[in-house]
């Protein structure tokens, strides 16, 4: 897993509540054996028109939102399937944030396990967050893990809960994997007392 | 004396290996539940990583999501369903996972097989990479959907990281009344909790309603637990459960069977034990249930109205019932009996169960599907199947005009070529109703399969009760 590091990025707004896992990507692009190229069918039924040419009434596809490595959906992101090609699909895509008032629980540990941050934010910053990216559509946040901090372009700085151990897994790049195997001792422990 | 417990603090702290301060438990597995969809990358993780599955006889893998389920329809000519499925077979067979294959008799959907071949069983805890995982928490299991690393986490090592969820009591009260059936009590639920109202809790079911449901019964309304957002449903084991498990092909027998049941008597909430939510259901009041929406928590009874966006209060609610309604082509504030459909789904983990299809056939039984309405009767499992056909269910089915496949996920997920078409309306016994869900552009109403059938004989959405002379 990459380290994560700050970053500063225009947002896109995706302002609708309970996007499930099969908008952020549809299944039957889960035939894939690998985690290669899922950018290119993220919110694939509403990125492409039926004929498979962009919708370009959809904000992703805005030429101004290029690049964009900040989403800011509606509340309850990611509902719906453990599918873990939904993170594979917003990073891959290019995203590093999303920020929502609430996530799902599976979305919320399978996006940490791929350098993808959930920010939560309360319900009234959540709201001035989409004044500000319809007053400014051009604004750009700067995500600082290290101090949990979201800074706004006015100088106003908002802070965001993070546990510490995924903070720290997020921060190093470090993979769960690797912190699990080191308690092979403890594991034959417990297989050998409850089996 | 001990400090009053619930079920579900019980699993949780008979399975906690370690836990370091500042860190999530680490939980240990008793079942590995594992499908083509979610599993190939895992495999490739361990092989990058030189790691063998630490326990393949706690491991058990089936294909269901992209099979076929029309029969002769072998070999799989979609190249990738094709190539997903050899993966899991090399994948099985390599790391020395029992597989129930293309070719097994006993396979089917993950959630079908698990409960009736008698792997899952009271006090393990569960996990798959699939959400509907929360199906076997019917037994008394702690069991949860989890994504493709955490697979690959539980391969290696049988443990997973995990933070304590919180917990939250459904309580049902009261008989339900005939035709009501298991969905649509979680239907009920989902309609008042909304998508999101149990996030991060687990679920315990709990009250006279839910102990008289069946095990079968039991399975419908864990599995949809994943569509209220909770980590796991939950039900304490009772006589129903040991009757259901006892003689499976791997539950416990002879000395241990008595030892089991004698441990399992024991995964109850005790008196006096608090959870963190609660919320009480009265079974008398609840009537056949149907979503109108595009996500399980937009359901009304089925003679009511679809609900007003000027009359949901916040903002963002109120354009996503219009998003909703857009989608679904219907009106605000208009009833859905009589909206005519094209397609019904009978199957999916949800409803696939012999008494799931026996329910449908007992209402289809010499009667006719609708003309231009066509129906699929997809068996959970191929044990299902059988049963089915031994008890002349599929002669029924195909008498009516019924489709009768094989078993797999089909029309539930569309990912192995039974969809919907843009535009088309389906009733469906499965779970999500999210846009796209049955097919691109397709447009899903949620129900049981006792409502389901009742559309397929008239074509629209009909209240089943006007079709049952008592
Ligand atoms: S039947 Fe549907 S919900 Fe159940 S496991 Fe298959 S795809 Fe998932």
């Amino acid at each position: 897993m990459t380290q994560f590091q700050k970053f500063t990025s225009r947002v896109v707004p995706l302002l609708i509540n309970d996007i499930d896992t099969d908008q952020i990507i549809p299944a039957r692009f889960l035939k894939a054996t690998d985690k290669l190229n899922m950018g290119k069918n993220l919110f694939a039924d509403w990125r492409y028109l039926p004929d498979g040419s962009p919708n370009k009434d959809f904000v992703l596809n805005k030429p101004e939102n290029s690049g964009a490595q900040i989403l800011l959906a509606g509340d309850n992101f990611g509902c719906g399937s453990s599918r873990e090609h939904a993170p594979w699909a917003l990073s891959g895509f290019g995203f590093r944030a999303i920020m929502s008032t609430s996530f799902a629980d599976i979305f919320r540990s399978n996006a940490l396990k791929n350098s993808l941050l959930p920010i939560v934010v309360e319900p009234q910053v959540h709201s001035e967050l989409i004044t500000l990216v319809q007053n400014t559509p051009n604004a750009s946040l700067t995500i600082d893990l290290t101090n949990q901090i979201v800074q706004l372009p006015n100088g106003k700085s908002v802070s965001f809960p993070i546990d510490s151990f995924s903070k720290t897994c997020l921060l190093n790049g470090v993979d769960e994997l690797g912190y699990l195997l080191r308690f092979e001792e403890k594991i034959k422990e417990y297989e050998r007392t409850h089996s | 004396m001990n400090q009053p417990t619930t079920l579900f603090e019980k699993i949780w702290n008979a399975h906690v290996v370690a836990q370091e301060a500042d860190s999530p438990a680490v939980l240990y597995v008793d079942l590995h539940l594992v499908h083509e969809v979610t599993s190939p990358q895992a495999f490739t993780g361990l092989r990058q990583k030189g790691l063998r599955v630490r326990r393949p006889e706690r491991t058990v893998a089936t294909i269901d999501h992209s099979v076929p389920t029309r029969p002769l329809s072998f070999p799989i000519t979609d190249e990738l369903a094709a190539k997903q499925i050899q993966q899991m077979e090399t994948n099985a067979q390599e790391f020395g996972v029992r597989l129930y294959g293309l070719d097994s008799q006993q396979r089917g959907i993950v959630h079908v097989i698990g409960p009736e071949r008698g792997f899952t069983q009271p006090g393990m805890t569960i996990v798959c990479g699939d959400s509907h995982t929360s199906t076997h928490g019917a037994f008394g299991a702690l069991a949860f959907g989890i994504g493709t690393s955490e697979v690959e986490q539980v391969l290696a090592t049988q443990c997973l990281l995990q933070r304590k969820p919180k917990t939250f009591e459904v309580r049902v009260e009261g008989k339900l009344s005939p035709s009501v059936l298991a969905k649509d009590i979680i239907l009920a639920l989902l309609s008042k909790i909304g998508i999101g109202g149990a996030t991060g809790h687990v679920i315990e079911y709990t009250g006279s309603a839910i102990r008289s449901l069946t095990m079968e019964e039991r399975m419908t309304i864990c599995n949809m637990s994943i569509e209220g957002g909770a980590r796991a449903g939950m039900i304490a084991p009772d006589d129903f459960t040991y009757e259901y498990i006892s003689g499976r092909e791997f539950a416990p027998n002879g000395a241990k069977w008595d030892e089991s049941v004698r441990r399992w008597r024991q995964l109850r909430t005790d008196d006096g034990a608090t959870y963190d939510k609660s919320i009480v259901l009265n079974a008398q009041e609840l009537a056949p249930m149907i979503t109108y929406g595009t996500n399980p928590g937009m359901g009304i009874p089925i003679t009511g109205h679809i609900p007003q966006p000027e009359h949901m209060g916040d903002s963002s609610r109120k354009l996503a019932l219009e998003k909703a309604l857009a989608y679904m082509g219907l009106q605000p504030g208009k009833p859905l009996l009589g909206q005519p459909i094209d397609v019904v789904f009978i199957g999916s983990c949800t409803n696939s169960r012999i008494s799931d299809l026996r329910l449908a056939a007992s209402l289809l039984k010499e009667r006719k599907v609708a003309p231009n309405v066509r129906v699929l009767v997809v068996p959970g499992s191929m044990e299902v199947k059988r049963q089915a056909e031994m008890e002349g269910l599929d002669t029924i089915f195909k008498a009516a005009g019924a489709e009768w496949r094989e078993a797999g996920c089909s029309m539930c997920i569309a990912m192995n070529g039974d969809q919907l078409e843009p535009g088309q309306y389906a009733v469906s016994t499965s779970n999500r109703n999210f846009e796209g869900r049955q097919g691109k552009g397709g447009r899903t109403f949620l129900a049981s399969p006792l409502t389901a059938a009742a559309a397929a004989i008239t074509g629209k959405i009909t209240d089943v009760r006007t079709l049952i002379s008592n």
